[in-house]
């Protein structure tokens, strides 16, 4: 990504034929300037910003210079460095769980089967809603003592779990329910990608006498791989960066065993410790930029044309 | 025939319980709704619950909702004009500033903004715990997916059309507000529907950018209801039944749109 920054060679005037000029008097680049002055401005000098108010005691008003201490003092105290695991934990478990269920779902949307316009909308709709409304009825439906999960699997005689309060299964817990309401992303995308594959690949396989297996295996999985590559970087770039769904349903607890960075940079800033918070971003920053454009990078190399 | 009808009572249990339970507790009065199941409640309210949420502390929702309209239209309004004059340029041409912009629109997809020092920005311009910073804040995080979606889009305009206004005697300006804006209409749609559900829905941005109740988002004081009305549920759930409602209106009308918004910016990130 960073090679795109190379400077293109600037053409010279005089090479320029009489097109090129016309052409530059209708599209004039000074359409950039507003967004460009707004990327500018809010997100570019921040986040340059940022890399130098790590590195100091902050308080907003005044920025004392303090070397590494902020990174050290993020990896050292367990109460932050948990919070730096339990991303990757969640960012893997929620973009393989969409990748995986939202494959098979869109895969048995494409058939024919009966009510399949009511079953898109529905696995899609949650999308749609704002998630701390979401995060807040899972806490109720999950509570304990009296949620109806819980209250469903007595009922088969099971003794649920404390969900949101069992400290092991809590960032698990809020995984299943950020899975819940992402799953419709994935679906809607892979099933545009198995309906652009051309019905021929299909008929043809059936005519040689494939099954349904193989089918799948060798043209509706390999075909669909932009489509699989766009599931994984969106769904990675959400469970990375997520904070809202944890912080409506746990604030990062049981104890801080369900913190991921994302919350760990609000309590951070919430605690008034600026320069800590900021660390904790640059770290995010670095941690998604260090997923992401590599694994982009070797995704889309491997995709096949249609 | 039985993996649809399977499929389909999957769906309700799975899909539609949670909704149906947050319209069912939203209906009960206070004491039946503490206990957060489906047994049929001693007396339905949901009007009184309607009434009581929306002029609770002073109107606080009430306000909570003007303000995220605000914001909602201001900054869709500020995404669709800045991201369809850059898509447009951007793929009208090979200028010397299209990699710059090619980067800043991948660096915003990807990149998470650095909060702390976007407060220390806003205190700045006078702008932190306003309502226009806000607005500044959440037009510019939404930039970069519509200038994808309105470089795809134009690339589908034919240049004649272009062409045939110059001759007419067209400058920049009136070519494109006149003659490419309106062309756009399907992509602007999809983006105004996609972006305002995302807008509306933020929590975030709000939490950070307009601490405090004066600015507060709808999403924002739903969060602030739970810890103050502790054991009112009723009325926590009629809350988030009336911040559901504007997105299922959105996706009863926008069905399509959303679909297009979803699959085509998402298409080759």
């Amino acid at each position: 990504m960073t090679t795109i920054i190379a400077v293109p060679k600037a053409p010279s005037k005089r090479r320029l034929g009489p097109d090129l000029n016309r052409l530059r008097f209708h599209y004039p680049q000074w359409f950039f300037i507003p967004a460009m002055v707004l990327f500018v401005v809010f997100f570019a000098v921040p986040t340059f910003a940022s890399l130098y108010f790590s590195l100091t005691r902050w308080t907003l008003f005044d920025a004392q210079f303090i070397g590494i201490d902020n990174f050290v003092n993020f990896f050292k105290d367990p109460q932050l460095s948990q919070g730096f695991v339990h991303t990757f934990i969640y960012g893997v478990v929620t973009s393989l769980a969409k990748v995986v269920l939202g494959f098979f779902i869109a895969v048995f949307l494409t058939s024919p089967v009966l009510g399949r316009g009511y079953l898109r909308a529905v696995v899609f709709f949650p999308v749609l809603v704002s998630t701390v409304g979401i995060g807040l009825t899972f806490k109720s439906l999950l509570d304990p003592f009296h949620g109806i999960v819980n209250g469903a699997l007595s009922a088969f005689g099971i003794q649920g779990p404390g969900w949101l309060t069992d400290p092991n299964g809590a960032l698990l817990t809020v995984a299943a329910v950020d899975i819940w309401k992402g799953l419709g992303v994935a679906v809607l995308i892979f099933i545009a990608g198995i309906v652009a594959i051309p019905q021929e690949y299909f008929e043809a396989a059936r005519v040689d006498g494939a099954n349904t297996w193989m089918i799948l295996r060798r043209i509706t999985i390999p075909l669909s791989y932009p489509a699989i590559t766009t599931v994984v970087i969106l769904s990675l770039i959400g469970g990375l960066r997520s904070f809202d769904l944890i912080w409506t349903m746990t604030s990062g607890g049981p104890g801080f065993t369900s913190d991921v960075i994302g919350s760990v940079i609000y309590k951070m800033y919430q605690a008034g410790f600026y320069g800590l918070s900021t660390a904790g971003n640059v770290i995010l920053i670095v941690v998604v930029a260090a997923i992401l454009v590599p694994l982009s990078r070797f995704l889309t190399r491997r995709e096949v044309d249609l | 025939m039985v993996a649809g009808t399977v499929a389909i009572g999957v769906s309700v249990v799975v899909f539609l319980v949670p909704f149906a339970f947050i319209l069912w507790q939203a209906l009960k009065n206070k004491s039946d709704s503490a206990e957060l199941n489906f047994a049929w409640p001693s007396q339905f309210v949901g009007w009184q619950n309607l009434v009581e949420v929306l002029t609770y502390n002073d109107n606080m929702i009430l306000r909570a909702f003007v303000n995220s309209l605000v914001l909602t239209v201001l900054s869709v309004s500020i995404m669709v004009v800045l991201a369809a004059m850059t898509g447009y340029v951007l793929q009208r041409r090979r200028g010397r500033w299209n990699p710059v912009m090619n980067f800043f629109v991948l660096a915003g997809l990807i990149v998470p903004p650095a909060v702390v020092p976007t407060i220390w920005l806003l205190q700045g311009l006078g702008l932190f715990k306003t309502l226009p910073g806000l607005v500044l804040i959440e037009a510019t995080y939404g930039l970069a997916f519509c200038v994808l979606l309105f470089r795809a889009f134009v690339a589908a305009i034919p240049r004649e059309l272009d062409e045939a206004a110059v001759i007419d005697g067209a400058g920049p300006l009136r070519l494109f507000f006149s003659v490419i804006f309106p062309l756009l209409r399907p992509v602007i749609i999809t983006v105004v529907v996609v972006q305002s559900v995302a807008v509306f829905n933020d929590f975030a941005n709000p939490l950070y950018f307009t601490p405090g109740l004066d600015n507060a988002t709808v999403q924002l004081t739903l969060f602030n209801f739970q810890t103050q009305t502790l054991s009112q549920y009723n009325l926590l759930f009629m809350d988030i039944l009336l911040i559901t409602i504007p997105p299922l209106v959105m996706y009863i009308f926008f069905n399509r749109q959303i679909v297009a918004g979803v699959t085509s910016g998402a298409v080759k990130g």
